[in-house]
C-alpha cells in the first residue's frame, strides 16, 4: 500500500467503517511507515481536541434569553398564523 | 490504533423524541418547548462555526427554531428531528454569512478543486499532549483560529460530523451532499486542520515560543 492509498482511507480507518483486510492492509502500512503513523495519530489527536474543548458555548444567561425569545415568536405566530413566518 | 468513539452527546432515542415532535405538531408548546431545550446549544454551536459571528448566531438560532416551529407539518418524520433541524440552521448560517461577504460566494461547494492542499507537510509528532502544553485559554484561541481558517464547506461537515457527531448519513441529509462528498471534505478538512495546528504544537514542542505569532492563514 502507498501513503497516498493510506490517506484515502484515513477518515474510514479513524472511523472505524473498513473492512478486516483493509483493515489489516493499513495497519501493515502504519508499521513500518513512521510518517503515516504521525499523520493518522495527529488526525485523531485533532478530532479528539475539538470536540473535548467545545468551542462556543452557549452562556445560561444568553440562553436563557433566546429560549424565551423563542417561544415568545412562535407563540405569537400562532395567533397570526402560519403566513407569518 | 482504535477507531474513534462517535460523539453521542445530543443522540436520544428516537421513538421518545419522535412523540415531542408529534405532540408539537398537535400544538402542544411544551413539547417544542423541550426541542428546543434539548438542541439549542448544538445550533448556537454550529451556527457560530459558519457564521463565525456571536450576533449571527444567536439571530440563526432564534430564526431557525422559529422556521421549524412554522414547519412543523412538513416534517415527514423520515429522518431525525434533529438532522432535519441542522438542515434548517445551517441554510440560516449560510444565508448570514453570504450577507457579511457579499464579495466572496459562499457556499457548501466551494474550494473544492485544488487538489494537493490536504497533503501532510508538517509530520513531526505532538508529544507531550496540546491540552496539558497549553491553558484552556490559549487552546481555545489557537482552535478557534485555527478552523475559522477553513473554508465554510470543510468546517461545516467537520463540526457536523466531528463535533456534533452527525453520522455521515446524518450529515449528508442535513447538507443536501452525497455520502462520497461528505467523505471527501472531511478528509480534507481533518486534514488541513491537523497540518495547520501542527504548526503551533510542533513549534511549541521544539522550544520555538511562536504559539501566539498567529498561524499565517488568517
Amino acid at each position: 500500500m502507498k501513503c497516498t492509498e493510506f490517506l484515502n482511507e484515513l477518515t474510514n480507518y479513524l472511523d472505524g467503517v473498513i473492512d478486516d483486510r483493509t483493515k489489516s492492509e493499513l495497519e501493515d502500512h502504519l508499521a513500518w511507515c513512521h510518517n503515516c503513523y504521525v499523520v493518522c495519530d495527529t488526525t485523531r489527536k485533532t478530532i479528539e481536541i475539538y470536540r473535548n474543548q467545545e468551542l462556543y458555548e452557549l452562556p445560561d444567561d444568553l440562553r436563557g434569553r433566546l429560549q424565551t425569545a423563542i417561544m415568545s415568536k412562535c407563540t405569537a405566530h400562532k395567533k397570526s398564523g402560519p403566513e407569518k413566518v | 490504533m482504535s477507531a474513534i468513539q462517535p460523539n453521542v452527546q445530543q443522540q436520544q432515542p428516537v421513538s421518545e423524541e419522535m412523540e415531542l415532535v408529534r405532540r408539537a405538531k398537535r400544538g402542544d408548546d411544551s413539547a417544542f418547548e423541550e426541542l428546543v431545550r434539548r438542541y439549542d446549544r448544538n445550533v448556537f454551536r454550529i451556527a457560530q462555526h459558519i457564521t463565525q459571528n456571536r450576533e449571527d448566531a444567536e439571530d440563526v438560532v432564534q430564526d431557525a427554531f422559529l422556521k421549524a416551529y412554522g414547519n412543523l407539518a412538513q416534517f415527514q418524520e423520515q429522518s431525525k428531528f434533529y438532522t432535519w433541524l441542522v438542515r434548517i440552521a445551517v441554510n440560516e448560517a449560510l444565508m448570514r454569512l453570504r450577507r457579511r461577504r457579499p464579495e466572496r460566494t459562499v457556499s457548501l461547494d466551494e474550494d473544492v478543486k485544488t487538489e494537493d492542499d490536504s497533503l501532510p507537510r508538517e509530520v513531526a509528532d505532538w508529544s507531550p499532549n496540546p491540552e496539558q502544553m497549553y491553558n484552556q485559554s490559549e487552546l481555545r484561541d489557537i482552535l478557534t483560529r485555527t478552523i475559522q481558517g477553513l473554508p465554510p464547506g470543510f468546517r461545516t461537515v467537520f463540526v457536523l460530523r466531528d463535533v456534533e457527531g452527525l453520522s455521515t448519513e446524518e450529515t449528508a441529509q442535513a447538507l443536501e451532499l452525497s455520502i462520497p462528498a461528505v467523505k471527501s471534505r472531511l478528509l480534507r478538512a481533518r486534514l488541513q486542520l491537523r497540518e495547520r495546528l501542527s504548526r503551533f504544537f510542533q513549534k511549541r514542542q521544539n522550544g520555538g515560543g511562536e504559539k501566539s505569532s498567529g498561524d499565517g492563514d488568517q
